[in-house]
């Protein structure tokens, strides 16, 4: 054991000499309370230490003990529905012994000490390579646990146990004597392997119609959601997190409030999953380190995050991860890197901060797991960026967007007039459209991709309306022009308007989504053919077929096919007849 | 929390330099981190400080005080082997403090019944519980359109000359907890003029809201270190009446600007590398130790709610210090100079603002079911007539539609009638009754963020016509 003393203390970073022996990113526990650290840098026989607490009252020459371990993740049975804070700490169990405040120098397991009824699905003398299934645990009512060789750990079975057991039983022990458990320890800081990455090509569902039909993203992809505050970052991560078609919902909050992890903690257990219809809480996994709770720790907490959705995707679920917000995480770093005088970069954040943010997103993916059976798991990964001022130049955002394949920008503007989702059409963007479009064709509509781009090419189209209208005011442009501004409207307040706590609209189903926009498309070419014939777009307009247009969105989706197809054609039917006249 | 052994504490007279606000000692044995000194010059002053770093002997004090008179030689550093403490007492009520929470206004000696570190610990967010129940102010816009709620932390944006303290005192007045439990407010002034710290006051006394306020007061010639105390001391206080006391504690916080300031000036001191505009960069997570000690906590029926006041330098509302609050707190209030200068009060500019917990105070069983509803349809129609304004500033009245025409008239008469309420304590209900009125101006087909059963039961034609009336 290394045991060395302090000689220096500023703010989370603590200097300690005589600690000759300890490695980078070694795990430390510093004076007399032994608060959590890691050291991340060496000087001869002095370590400087990140310490994940607040380091009040330390004073110079308290002893610091190197564990010799990184920062190690227990992984197992046990994770789901669990809320830990940045460094794995289950906030449950540190409420139940110390009260309704955090305090310091605690250490508690990370997964709950109880047995569980472990169904083997490997016989003796059986090879077994790592990321092979050795059995099974039934976590929550719809998810399976499937137990894996560790990394680095292979060979012939020699003994297989069932029944009851507890996470410090092996179930599994080979010939060379090795055990396996149901749990296992991972690095936080080192990413799982994998045997190969895949190109995505399956879209990840959200529900939110601007997100589905305009900015789609692939399972396994990743997407960033930067806005100034009060835009909905936090609403539409939590919408994602309460709807996303994903197995595993991973959400870290970083260095955010704590009254929404209360929301998110009092919300999720009594909202049920669409296709389950289990709690949503049995199927995450809550980080929480909020905004007061030590920098270091949040700088620590997306990797946990992480970790534990690599841990998921290994046994072959699809893992959807929201980090709120990567912002956050990277002003931590800017913090420790300041406390350890490194030299700036811009705007003060370390050099290495695009590096840092390269490796954490590399992380997700979708990929073909460890393991003979090759089965293919993914993490998809949405993280918000808060830009200081909304200025989407700001290092955060632009580092991040060099990255990640979708950009979905939230809207002051959009904010103040109270549209909801405030996602901007004409800055957000996606990459993925492309490798998602075939399944889109063979799963929604044939047509899908053209209608999606008519629509975008009209909201294009009204943004070069708006500008004209704002020199010389509507009544100067002709009635086509008008007519697409009308149905802009349509599209804006119709469709990509959503109420995130609605009962009915929160989730859109892909075929309702396409309905509704076929619906508003079709109004406007039919608004077309009447102008042609002569209508006036007053008369087209006052037509009340545009009402029920607008009362699309409370239409439940299992409804949507008959209704809005009925719908379609009584839009294509009545306006038209306004020319017979 | 473990105690901290207090190691024989020890008076020094090896300082190596002064630098503004900053002292440094140097061989000194067994200091701790953020530990509280004493500094005694050598005319016998005393002031208070804080270790800010250690390395090896050499300790970093930050002075909560003037540093004038310091000295190298003769100055004296007592270190007391102690983080900063506040002591606690239901006897707070009713006193004004300085910005280090000791009596200042002559009355008798307050014995603490509990003395608790001011930097206070995190809520762990699992013992948490949702913020809920409406707290009444008695102003529409904030009531109306963003609803405060127990536990909650609602900044009020403002800026140099606009009457962010006036508004702050009328919800200091009028606040109201429909159920009327017990409701102590803990107000911390930092770096405000004597004029306004008397403005406040005379308000307390005039309202009878005296007796329940713990007055916390670091005036603008005030040493700029202890602001930093200052807020902490407040929150501990508030912290301890809530939890341990069960009352509803209001915590008003102004001027957050003037905090920010002298966390910049100390970062300075401290030649540590500067962030956007000079301040430092863990600013947001220092402010967010503040921010954050708001809430309620299962099991206990007290709750703090912060409404900290600032002024946005220019107005600037991507300036650092608007910027980073609105990323912690849960919502923004802002005023608009524009609504000042028409004479509006208060002016709160609508569309800015924002109350992110109000669907959890709103609604049926605690306000009205058609509240949120309400509220959505009056900004949707404030802003498309706010929109318009600048189109006709450009085309002229002329090129618009009849619609477009009644968008105008509504955003006129929603400031008019709605905003502006000067003095006036409005209820809940008189509010939502105003909003429906407002909303009838409009045809009825256009109120789409309203279910029809609401329109029926509510809509007002005749309210209408007479607010048109009185707009003629």
């Amino acid at each position: 054991m290394i045991e060395g003393a302090i000689i220096k203390i500023s703010g989370p970073v603590v200097n300690a000499e005589g600690m000759s022996g300890s490695k980078m990113y070694d795990v430390t526990k510093v004076g007399g309370l032994g608060l959590v650290g890691e050291v991340v840098r060496l000087d001869g026989d002095t370590a400087i230490i990140q310490v994940y607490e607040d380091t009040s009252g330390l004073s110079i020459g308290e002893p610091v003990v190197c564990t010799e371990e990184p920062l190690l993740l227990e992984l197992g049975p046990g994770l789901l529905g669990s809320i830990y804070d940045g460094i794995q700490r289950r906030l449950v169990d540190i409420a139940e012994e110390y009260g309704d405040f955090v305090v310091r120098g605690v250490t508690t397991a990370a997964i709950p000490r109880r047995t569980w009824e472990f169904a083997p699905t490997v016989e003796v003398g059986e090879d077994l390579v790592a990321g092979d299934v050795v059995g099974e645990v039934q976590e929550t009512s719809h998810i399976v646990h499937r137990i894996l060789v560790p990394p680095g750990v292979s060979g012939k079975v020699a003994e297989v146990r069932d029944g009851e057991m507890s996470l410090e039983d092996p179930v599994v022990i080979l010939e060379d004597g090795k055990e396996i458990f149901m749990k296992q320890e991972w690095p936080a800081r080192v990413p799982r392997p994998v045997i190969s990455k895949e190109d995505p090509h399956l879209p990840f569902i959200t529900g939110t119609r601007i997100l589905d039909t305009f900015f789609p993203i692939a399972q396994g992809g990743y997407s960033i959601i930067p806005g100034g505050f009060g835009t909905g970052k936090t609403v539409t991560q939590q919408t994602l997190a309460k709807w996303a078609d994903a197995d595993i919902v991973i959400y870290v909050g970083c260095g955010e409030r704590g009254n929404e992890m209360t929301e998110v903690l009092t919300e999720f257990p009594a909202l049920v999953d669409p296709k389950t219809g289990v709690p949503l809480m049995q199927r995450t996994i809550l980080v929480a380190n909020t905004s007061n709770m030590p920098v270091a720790a949040r700088e620590a907490s997306i990797y946990t995050g992480i970790t534990m959705a690599e841990y998921y995707r290994d046994m072959g679920y699809n893992v959807a991860l929201m980090a709120d917000s990567t912002s956050r995480w990277g002003e931590a770093l800017r913090e420790v890197s300041g406390r350890l005088e490194e030299m700036p970069g811009e705007e003060g954040y370390p050099a290495y901060l695009a590096t840092r943010l390269a490796d954490f997103y590399e992380r997700c993916g979708r990929a073909v797991c460890l393991g003979a059976d090759k089965r293919v798991g993914s993490i998809t990964a949405i993280g918000a960026v808060s830009p200081p001022g909304g200025d989407f130049s700001e290092p955060m955002t632009q580092n991040s967007l060099r990255i990640t394949g979708a950009f979905w920008a939230l809207d002051t503007p959009l904010a103040n007039r109270r549209h909801f989702p405030a996602i901007s059409w004409t800055k957000s963007y996606t990459l993925y459209l492309d490798q998602i479009e075939e399944w889109y064709r063979k799963n929604v509509a044939e047509d899908w991709r053209d209608l999606r781009d008519k629509a975008m090419g009209l909201l294009q189209r009204e943004v070069e309306l708006q500008e004209i209208v704002q020199l010389v005011g509507p009544d100067a442009l002709p009635d086509f022009a008008k007519a697409v501004l009308e149905v802009t409207r349509m599209l804006r307040e119709d469709f990509l308007q959503q109420f995130a706590f609605s009962d009915v609209d929160a989730f859109c189903s892909l075929r309702k989504q396409y309905l509704m926009m076929n619906v508003i498309l079709t109004y406007y070419d039919t608004l077309e053919e009447v102008l042609i014939k002569g209508v006036t777009l007053r008369q087209a307009v006052e037509h009340p077929i545009k009402n029920e247009i607008a009362r699309m969105k409370e239409i439940p989706s299992e409804d949507a096919e008959e209704k809005l197809s009925d719908l379609l054609e009584r839009v294509r039917q009545e306006l038209s007849e306004l020319a017979e006249w | 929390m473990a105690e901290k052994v207090s190691l024989a504490t020890s008076e020094y007279r090896t300082i190596g330099e002064i630098a503004g606000p900053l002292v440094f000692v140097s061989k000194v044995k067994g200091a701790s981190y953020n530990e509280m000194v004493e500094i005694t010059s050598s005319d016998g002053a005393t002031r208070f400080g804080q270790v800010i770093e250690i390395a090896g002997e050499m300790a970093v004090v930050q002075v909560f005080g003037p540093t004038s008179g310091l000295d190298v030689l003769n100055t004296r550093v007592r270190f007391s082997g102690e983080v900063a403490k506040m002591d606690c007492s239901i006897n707070l009520l009713g006193r004004v403090l300085n910005g280090m929470g000791q009596p200042i206004d002559g009355g008798p000696e307050v014995f603490p019944e509990e003395v608790r570190e001011v930097s206070g610990s995190p809520i762990n967010p699992w013992r948490r519980d949702e913020p809920r129940d409406f707290i009444q102010t008695g102003i529409s816009a904030i009531d109306g359109l963003n609803t405060l709620v127990r536990g909650q932390k609602l900044p009020i944006f403002s800026g140099s000359g606009l009457p962010g303290n006036e508004l702050a005192a009328q919800i200091v007045r009028q606040a109201k907890i429909l159920g009327g439990e017990e409701f102590a407010i803990v107000f911390a002034a930092m770096g405000i003029t004597r004029r306004e710290a008397a403005f406040f006051e005379e308000s307390f006394a005039k309202s009878g809201a005296l007796e329940r306020v713990v007055f916390f007061m670091n005036l603008a010639d005030d040493p700029t270190v202890e602001r930093l105390l200052t807020p902490r001391c407040a929150l501990t206080v508030a912290e301890f009446l809530a939890f341990e006391h069960d009352m509803q504690v209001l915590v008003i916080l102004t001027d957050m600007t003037n905090y920010c300031e002298a966390l910049r000036e100390i970062s300075t001191a401290r030649e540590e590398v500067p962030g956007r505009r000079g301040y430092p960069g863990y600013m947001y997570t220092d402010l967010a130790s503040i921010y954050e000690r708001a809430g309620r906590i299962k099991g206990k029926t007290g709750s703090v709610t912060q409404v900290p006041i600032l002024a946005m330098p220019d107005d600037d509302i991507t300036h650092p210090i608007p910027d980073l609050t609105g990323y912690i707190t849960e919502g923004q209030i802002v005023l608009s100079r524009q609504l000042h200068r028409k004479g509006i009060y208060p002016p709160i500019d609508v569309l800015p603002c924002l109350s992110r917990l109000m669907n959890l105070g709103i609604g049926e069983g605690r306000t009205r079911a058609d509240h949120r509803g309400v509220a959505d349809q009056l900004y949707a129609f404030y802003a498309e007539g706010v929109d318009l304004r600048r189109l006709v500033a450009i085309v002229g009245e002329e090129a618009l539609t009849d619609l477009d025409r009644m968008y105008l008239k509504f955003a006129d008469a929603f400031e008019q009638n709605y905003q502006d309420q000067k003095d006036e304590n409005r209820d809940l209900d008189q509010t939502l009754e105003l909003g429906w009125k407002l909303l009838s101006m409009m045809p009825k087909e256009s109120l789409k963020r309203l279910k029809d059963s609401m329109i029926e039961q509510y809509y007002n034609p005749e309210g209408a016509e007479d607010i048109m009336a009185a707009q003629a």
